[in-house]
């Protein structure tokens, strides 16, 4: 077994060490060691969009970063969204949008979700579908999770 | 973006009626599920936990001729390894399955562990715990299998041939009810009959003959299985499972392990999706057997490729439809002959496949011949409407050629010969109240099907579908609190939101907020036993049992009332959360004050119910869809899609409509794109999301949703289970569709790219 290797991070706006083995995913680091279970693993192939998180600005599959990759990065996760005043928006419109069935996709949407309108505050439809592509959910059938971060822009945009 | 609309045309009396049954307000369990605090199955996290990974067959079809651990066994790291001989002989023991009935042990043993045979790609034949799920992984390479390879059996045609290789050589053909004399790979013959099909065909103006197949489907809940078993040492076994049914979990882990109920409990976690797929145990007993040897907990968690290989797909199927119509577009005669694929072990949904297949309609003459065939592909299991989607895939097809032939619209026809109350179904069976010509009405006169739809290479299809539902027990147990709320718990694992349909039937009937009902889902030891959340029956079956929590507490708090106001009870009310007295005295008080004043004199209100409901009636929806079929690469898009569906009472009308449009987004799914890919040697090629292509959200418009309501006189409120039939009509619609655009009738699923290019090549 190879020596653990010694990251420093920041994760949901907390400076984080801990120690992983180089095979370790950023996802295993997560869930396993840092006890964060909210991203999930749906396929451990960058297939599904479950574990998606935000690091250094970008949308990524957490299941397909190493652990060890991390050093000096920021990663924001589903735990770290909820403010001091609440749900973030996005919680919030697909709390109102009934946009989760089975809820095991919703963390890697709102991930998702929010990655994209930091970018595009205005997203329509089309940029959103063709965004969340990468997010699968069975139980939806998308329509819902399209509606409720739509919902969300005008809010986003009122926080500003 | 299109409104999703509702329409329902007793509104106003239903406003009228109810306070909280037909609102939409935030389910219970929203904030935990969008913070990430919801615990699923891999989730948990126990003390000293240890990680288990099982080993699967690289064969679809061998005799496994030994097995051997030792040098898994020595490797750092390792707690305990397991094989099928740590399971207690299964002999010729039966296990009561609830919806699945009682089926032999051997078999279910056999697909958790194989013992003396391996029948699939992928299937489990030895198991590891370890301190990491690395270290177990890497301990799963050192154990030795010897296997002797022989001949798969892959199509479920071939596998009923006289010479086919035999999976099972003990597995005689139930044929009509007889046992046959020489072991076959067919499972079982049965029929059903009605009327003369001789005379009925000799009545039509027009006979078609056809034969359609659907390609083997997965479920594709997107969170893998996962279960964690704690065993101490005094025999008490503790687990943590995803899965649709806690009791159904400790039946078959009490079954295969010969442990009794009582030192067995349930935890359900939250679940990621179930779709039928998580009612069967797989990796439960594993879990449990590596706990006992490695005195520690353990959690065995699947994979995706494991998720494929080994778990729930639905039938592979072939039908052979033929029909005939009079010119006046009247059905007169129907005969067919189902082979659906069990997987490894007998038991496909073959039957339910045979009733529902023409139940939209009144068919007085008909004669449907059902198969169960093993196959060399993984046990199946459930999935959504189980059985109806492959037969009523063919019927649909069938009668939208019809349509075409007639110039007869498709609407038109289905009012023509649509089910009513009291028409006979093909088992003799009448049909209770149901709402087939309201839906399909509804579905004639929305805005989508009355706007024409334009363009080259389009077409729009309709197909209807039917879906028997399901009653079955189910328990809750209720207490008011002090501050007049009442915590209930419910038996039915919650996968979409149905603690919160079940409470609002409560809250209904005291007439308080549902914010005031705290639902939770309770363990095996905490609640009535519970069948699974499958069959659409949750918000059916457990919301009665809530409503009758309810009705004995509004009873109880009636008598209390009474007793204190020293009045009879007769002469004292409930509503709106506010007893008071009838008789004129004008004496009132609110249930939260009661509930103080009786908490405090150490009077416990509370109720337990468990409910079977039997008259539950079935399901029916009627989609509308247009596509637009690229000819160069045979692509079909979804331009647009209606689902119109008889809900019966919708009690929260934003879950019945996620229901719809993930009923129907599945079902587009494995009409274009989903299958099953096995090489010539039985291998499974496509096992990751990647190969298995399910919708994206790319792939697909907004879905449209219209809810009839049709109050089934079968529950207190008039509730249908809606989850299950919008996943039958969509394979159909779009393959009529297709049709209308292109003038290609495709009769094999998935249409996909290269089968529509090949269609049409064909064509011209
Ligand atoms: S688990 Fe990472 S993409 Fe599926
Ligand atoms: S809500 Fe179940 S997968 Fe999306």
């Amino acid at each position: 077994m190879a020596a653990k290797v010694h990251v420093t991070a920041t994760i949901n706006g907390e400076p984080v060490e801990f120690l992983c083995e180089p095979r370790q995913s950023l996802l295993e680091v997560l869930r396993d060691e840092l006890k964060l279970t909210g991203s999930k693993e749906g396929c451990n192939n960058g297939n599904c969009g479950a574990c998606s998180v935000i690091l250094d600005g970008l949308l990524v599959d957490a299941c397909i970063v190493l652990g060890a990759e991390i050093d000096g990065c920021t990663v924001e996760t589903i735990e770290g969204l909820m403010g001091p005043e609440g749900l973030h928006p996005l919680q919030q419109t697909f709390l109102e949008n009934a946009a989760l069935q089975c809820g095991v996709c919703t963390p890697g949407f709102i991930m998702a979700g929010k990655a994209l309108l930091e970018k595009k505050p205005q997203a329509t439809e089309g940029d959103i579908r063709h965004w969340c592509a990468g997010n699968l959910c069975r139980c939806t059938g998308y329509d819902k999770i399209v509606r409720a971060i739509i919902d969300a822009e005008p809010q986003l945009e009122v926080k500003k | 973006m299109n409104p999703t609309q509702t329409m329902d045309p007793a509104k106003t009396e239903v406003e009228q009626k109810y306070k909280v049954i037909g609102t939409r307000p935030i389910r219970h369990d929203g904030v935990d599920k969008v913070t990430g605090r919801a615990v699923y199955g891999a989730d948990v996290q126990l003390p000293g936990m240890l990680h288990g990974k099982v080993l699967r067959s690289p064969h679809a079809h061998a005799r496994v001729k030994s097995v051997n651990t030792e040098k898994a066994e020595a490797l750092y790291g390792v707690k305990a390894v397991m094989t099928a001989a740590d399971f207690p002989d299964a002999g010729s023991r039966t296990a009561n399955l609830g919806e699945l009935g009682e089926v032999p042990l051997k078999p279910m043993c056999d697909n958790v562990m194989a013992s003396d045979k391996v029948v699939y790609h992928g299937h489990a034949v030895a198991a590891v715990a370890a301190t990491s799920p690395h270290i177990a992984e890497e301990a799963l390479k050192l154990i030795e299998v010897e296997y002797e390879v022989l001949p798969p059996v892959m199509d479920v045609l071939k596998a009923m041939e006289e010479d086919s290789p035999l999976l099972h050589d003990d597995l005689y053909t139930d044929e009509l009810g007889e046992k046959s004399s020489k072991p076959s790979n067919v499972a079982s013959h049965s029929r059903h009959v009605l009327g003369d099909i001789n005379q009925g065909f000799a009545a039509a103006d027009h006979i078609l003959e056809r034969e359609y197949r659907c390609a083997t489907v997965h479920q594709g809940y997107i969170e893998p299985h996962a279960a964690t078993a704690m065993w101490n040492p005094d025999g008490y076994l503790t687990m943590w499972v995803t899965t649709q049914g806690a009791f159904t979990v400790r039946t078959s882990v009490h079954q295969i392990l010969e442990i009794p109920v009582s030192k067995l409990k349930v935890i359900p976690t939250e679940i990621g999706g179930g779709f039928g797929g998580k009612i069967p145990v797989y990796g439960e007993p594993v879990a449990a057997v590596l706990s006992r040897k490695a005195r520690r907990p353990v959690k065995v968690v699947m994979d995706r490729t494991e998720v494929f290989q080994a778990t729930g797909p639905t039938s592979g199927s072939y039908v052979k439809l033929k029909m005939g119509v009079t010119n006046e577009g009247r059905i007169t005669a129907a005969e067919t002959m189902l082979a659906y694929e069990a997987g490894g072990y007998p038991g496909s949904v073959v039957s339910l496949g045979g009733i529902c297949m023409f139940a939209p309609y009144n068919v007085e003459n008909l004669t449907i011949d059902m198969y169960d065939v093993v196959v060399n592909k993984p046990k199946t299991a459930a999935y959504r409407a189980p059985g109806a989607p492959n037969s009523e895939f063919a019927a649909e097809c069938m009668i939208d050629e019809f349509c075409e032939i007639l110039d007869m619209d498709p609407m038109e026809f289905r009012l023509k010969n649509g089910a009513k109350e009291g028409d006979i179904q093909c088992h003799g069976i009448p049909h209770p109240r149901i709402g087939c010509l309201e839906t399909t009405e509804a579905a004639r006169d929305c805005e989508h099907y009355q706007t024409p739809l334009e363009g080259p290479n389009r077409g729009r299809g309709v197909a209807s579908g039917y879906w028997v539902n399901a009653g079955l027990t189910s328990s809750v147990t209720a207490r008011l609190n002090g501050d007049g709320t009442v915590t209930l718990q419910e038996g039915s694992t919650d996968i979409g939101g149905t603690r919160t349909s079940i409470a609002m039937q409560l809250a209904e009937v005291l007439g308080i907020p549902v914010e005031d009902v705290v639902p939770s889902v309770a363990d095996t030891d905490s609640v009535g036993y519970t069948e699974v959340t499958g069959g659409s029956r949750v918000t059916f079956a457990t919301g009665w049992a809530a409503y009758n929590a309810g009705q004995s507490i509004r009873s109880q708090l009636i008598e209390q009332a009474a007793a204190i106001w020293k009045v009879d009870k007769d002469q004292v009310s409930l509503a709106d959360g506010v007893i008071a007295t009838t008789n004129g005295d004008s004496k009132s008080i609110s249930i939260k004050e009661l509930a103080a004043d009786l908490s405090q004199k150490g009077i416990d209100i509370g109720s337990r119910e468990t409910v079977t409901p039997q008259n539950h009636g079935g399901a029916y929806a009627t989609h509308i869809v247009d596509v637009e079929v690229d000819p160069d690469t045979g692509k079909v898009t979804i331009l647009r899609y209606t689902a119109v569906q008889d809900a019966g009472r919708a009690i929260h009308p934003s879950y019945v409509e996620g229901q719809m449009q993930g009923g129907v987004v599945q079902g587009i799914g494995w009409a274009l794109n989903e299958e099953y890919y096995y090489n010539e040697d039985g291998h499974l090629m496509n096992s990751s999301f990647l190969d298995y292509r399910m919708p994206t959200s790319l792939d697909l418009p907004m879905i449209e949703t219209i809810i009839v309501e049709v109050p089934n006189p079968g529950h207190p409120y008039g509730v249908r289970g809606v989850g299950e039939v919008p996943i039958v009509p969509p394979q159909a619609a779009v393959s009529n569709a297709i049709a209308r655009a292109v003038g290609t009738r495709l009769g094999d699923l998935p249409m996909s790219p290269q089968r529509v290019v090949k269609a049409l090549s064909a064509k011209s």
